[in-house]
């Protein structure tokens, strides 16, 4: 039976799942980079994507634009990275706490907000037209790798763009030895001139209005609707992703890869009907997220500064 | 002494009336201060007396309530340590504000801007050997911090503040972590700064140094100037009565005591340390009833991976630890406390005290079983008898002159020294046989040293065995019977306190075993 599903095809669509299914993670992960890098664990990130998933489906629903829907999201999703800021950088308030509220937040506006501006849940669901792969010219037709990478979403392309532009502004730039500074000994950084506070601020806006859009590729990409709930707990498969990465873009590159394997491997295995309990095939990501977890973070080196509040008069 | 020829007339620095209020405390009372170009300024004063506060006023991280400060005659308002930055101050704290794992360039670079923001480390890394070379500072500048001696960290911070073209640099106790000959070294690059026209200001509370490295001093009690005096024209008495408003006693008289039976044995002991590298690599030595064994050496040679051991929170990978002969090596904390062993732990805060709960909780923490009652069929045990414990409380605060609101007050809201005397009194009420005293005045004003160092030579009187663990040599060599040196997990050597040079007592905190210099010398 194994033999009849692992065709050439079958691994073709599959690896070029892989790439989608780890579109989201990557927009997600790398904005976790930049809050934790900072020293803010953002728990709010679920329910960013949730809010990037639902103004990025209603904005397309009424103005017909994706990209304005994209754009809409990356705003929603920044302003709520100010308030995580504003509640744990300004108030000083404990990390897991705010997370935790941003993410209810999220969650619940998501929905609500869906209802007032398009309708009832139940039924069926109102539609968009989606983003739809692009076909790059000669590329394209290369046998295997074509269909694999040259024939994507250009989210896709630009989740793949943003590793190494992470990467270069962490590794290569004033802002990154900045940022990283502020989530090892933001007391030494402050000494610096370094305005901490800024700092942790900007990298709170990155990374509401990258897991945002990491949320807008769930409605507007990858399906054509708006389903409660629908990014699935990909916010944390994130927070595991970025300890598993290790706070570096390539690295997180490859958990994202991996991660986005197992999903693509549950839903090809479904697509073709293999006959097997698929609610165990949906566990697998989670099932995975616990073990590399379990298998990793005990050797996690972890921004030093990471969910202490920072405070210069005490 | 110092460069007096060198002092040029010009005030670089003035502050004026400086005023700052914390919740409950004026730190900072109207404080006047003048320091010149050239000048090595000693700010003298106890734990409290508002030094530092006065200094990170000056460098950006307070904010003064009240007062003026002009800087190369010009009144400026300095609102953060950019400000203080651009106008060429530099301050190395006493807590090193260091990035662990960043390079030595990469601490020294950090918030500098660079052309379009991208990092040219090579480059950097070339300015930084080259200032390093010119003040003679030496540090690898491909190092990672966490890699570095104390000293050496020390001296990135003061690179760290060259690179940035400071001219007025402020030094936080800098001393405090070093061993005798860094102490020599840094004074060394204190005076080449100072002659290449830097002006220097020194906090301290430690007079001899104070005499020997400063051209004038400003002395600082309970948030005032009490005096400003050029270091020529003082004495170290003079200094000490000013610094804590009474004549002050230099030597306290080591009680003889009757040397008893070995009570505390450790032969060849080893344990890793938090991060799994070896800590203790073959430590022995045994103390005596009777008897006060102070044990130098510069922090983190092993020294409180030493006194865990012994107190049974953490695990010794060999060797064995005998109290009164009998092995309790790898033995939980409780059995060894039961078997008369009192800790007065390094770290007050984080190991010592639950700030949270109150003064009276606090003292009852490690015997607080004893204060219980049956409870209708429950046995003893159970239920805490708070009549009893307060009444205990009471009396352990009046015993120990606790200052404190009330003994339901919580214990993060006493200082320094009280909470120390707060452990003391703890620990002493249980009159334990051996006492293990990690830095048991680190951090406390005069008075409060004195108090409980006059404590650990009564106990010594009453016959306990005390392991005295310290950095200050100068407190070791006032109360032990015999000194052993540690390095890096291991003793360098033992020898009698009263024959203790502090040359020796240096050159073995840096590593060179007492058989190795005596030896030499013959």
């Amino acid at each position: 039976m194994i033999g009849e599903v692992i065709t050439a095809t079958f691994i073709i669509s599959f690896l070029a799942a892989t790439l989608r299914m780890a579109v989201p993670l990557l927009f997600g992960t790398i904005g976790e980079a930049f809050a934790e890098r900072s020293g803010i664990l953002n728990l709010g990130i679920e329910g960013m994507m949730l809010m990037g998933a639902s103004v990025a489906f209603t904005t397309t629903f009424y103005t017909g634009s994706l990209w304005l829907g994209v754009g809409v999201a990356a705003l929603v999703g920044i302003l709520l990275g100010l308030l995580m800021a504003f509640l744990t950088v300004t108030m000083g308030a404990q990390q897991h706490v705010s997370g935790l509220g941003v993410f209810f937040l999220g969650m619940g506006l998501s929905f609500y907000l869906y209802r007032i501006f398009v309708g009832e849940l139940g039924g069926v669901p109102p539609t968009v037209t989606p983003f739809r792969p692009i076909y790059i010219p000669l590329l394209g037709d290369i046998p295997v790798l074509g269909p694999i990478l040259f024939q994507q979403y250009v989210l896709v392309y630009i989740a793949l763009l943003l590793v190494p532009i992470a990467a270069f502004i962490f590794d290569r730039t004033t802002l990154g030895l900045q940022i990283t500074a502020v989530g090892q000994n933001p007391k030494a950084a402050d000494t610096a001139g370094i305005n901490v506070f800024r700092i942790r601020y900007l990298c709170l806006m990155v990374a509401g209005a990258l897991s945002a859009i990491g949320g807008a590729w769930f409605s507007i990409a990858q399906s054509s609707m708006f389903l409660p709930l629908m990014t699935a707990g990909r916010g944390w498969v994130c927070i595991a992703l970025v300890v598993f990465g290790n706070w570096m873009p390539y690295r997180i590159l490859i958990g994202a890869l991996l991660f986005g394997g197992i999903d693509a491997l549950q839903t090809s295995l479904q697509a073709v009907g293999v006959a097997f309990p698929y609610r165990i095939l949906q566990m697998l990501p989670y099932i995975f997220t616990i073990i590399v977890l379990v298998a990793v973070a005990r050797r996690a080196t972890y921004p030093a500064a990471l969910l202490k509040p920072y405070r210069r008069e005490e | 002494m110092g460069l007096g020829e060198t002092v040029k007339e010009m005030p670089i620095v003035v502050m004026k009336g400086i005023t700052k209020r914390f919740p409950g405390v004026v730190a900072n009372d109207n404080i006047d201060l003048e320091i010149r170009k050239g000048e090595i300024h000693a700010l003298l004063g106890e734990n409290g007396a508002g030094k530092t506060t006065l200094m990170n006023i000056l460098y950006g991280l307070y904010t003064p309530d009240a007062g003026e400060i002009y800087v190369r005659g010009k009144r400026v308002t300095i609102r953060s340590p950019r400000d203080a930055v651009d106008l060429k101050i530099g301050m190395i704290h006493q807590h090193f504000v260091l990035v662990p794992p960043f390079t030595v360039t990469q601490n020294i670079i950090l918030g500098m801007k660079f052309p379009r923001g991208i990092l040219n480390l090579e480059e950097a890394e070339k300015k930084v050997a080259e200032i390093s070379q010119k003040y003679g500072i030496k540090v690898d500048p491909h190092a990672q911090i966490w890699q570095l001696s104390v000293g050496e960290q020390q001296r990135v911070e003061i690179l760290k503040a060259l690179f940035r073209g400071a001219e007025i640099l402020i030094l936080d106790e800098p001393t405090a972590v070093l061993t005798p000959q860094e102490t020599k070294e840094l004074f060394k690059t204190l005076r080449s700064l100072a002659k290449a026209g830097c002006a220097i200001i020194f906090i301290s509370h430690k007079l001899d140094e104070v005499m020997e490295i400063s051209d004038r001093v400003t002395v600082l009690r309970n948030g005032k100037v009490v005096a400003t005096k050029k270091t020529s024209a003082t004495n170290k008495r003079e200094l000490a009565k000013l610094m804590v408003g009474r004549e002050v006693v230099f030597r306290l008289r080591k009680a003889r005591a009757k040397i008893g039976r070995p009570a505390l044995q450790v032969e060849d002991l080893h344990a890793l340390s938090d991060r799994g590298l070896p800590a203790l690599k073959g430590v022995s030595f045994s103390v005596h009833e009777g008897e006060i064994l102070g044990i130098a050496g510069v922090s983190g040679n092993g020294q409180r991976e030493l006194a865990e051991v012994i107190a049974g929170v953490r695990k010794a990978t060999s060797g064995k630890v005998l109290i009164f002969g009998q092995d309790v090596t790898n033995r939980s904390p409780k059995e060894i406390i039961d078997l008369g062993v009192g800790r007065i732990p390094e770290d007050r805060l984080q190991m010592g005290l639950i700030t949270d709960l109150t003064v009276a909780e606090n003292l009852v923490s490690e015997v607080h079983e004893k204060f219980s009652d049956k409870f209708f069929f429950l046995p003893a045990g159970i239920f805490l008898d708070h009549a009893q414990i307060n009444n205990y409380a009471e009396k352990l605060i009046s015993e120990y002159k606790i200052v404190t609101p009330s003994r339901d007050a919580l214990t993060k809201t006493l200082s320094g020294g009280n909470l120390q005397k707060l452990i003391l009194a703890r620990v002493l009420a249980q009159n334990p046989k051996i006492l293990i005293a990690s830095q048991p005045t680190r951090g406390l004003d005069v008075g409060a040293t004195e108090y409980i160092r006059r404590k650990l030579l009564e106990q010594k009187k009453k016959g306990a065995a005390i392991l005295l663990i310290s950095e200050d040599l100068g407190e070791i060599l006032m109360l032990s019977d015999r000194i052993a040196v540690i390095y890096e997990g291991k003793i360098m050597g033992i020898l009698p306190a009263a024959k203790a040079k502090i040359e020796e007592l240096g050159l073995m905190m840096a590593g060179t075993p007492l058989s190795k210099i005596r030896g030499g010398r013959k």
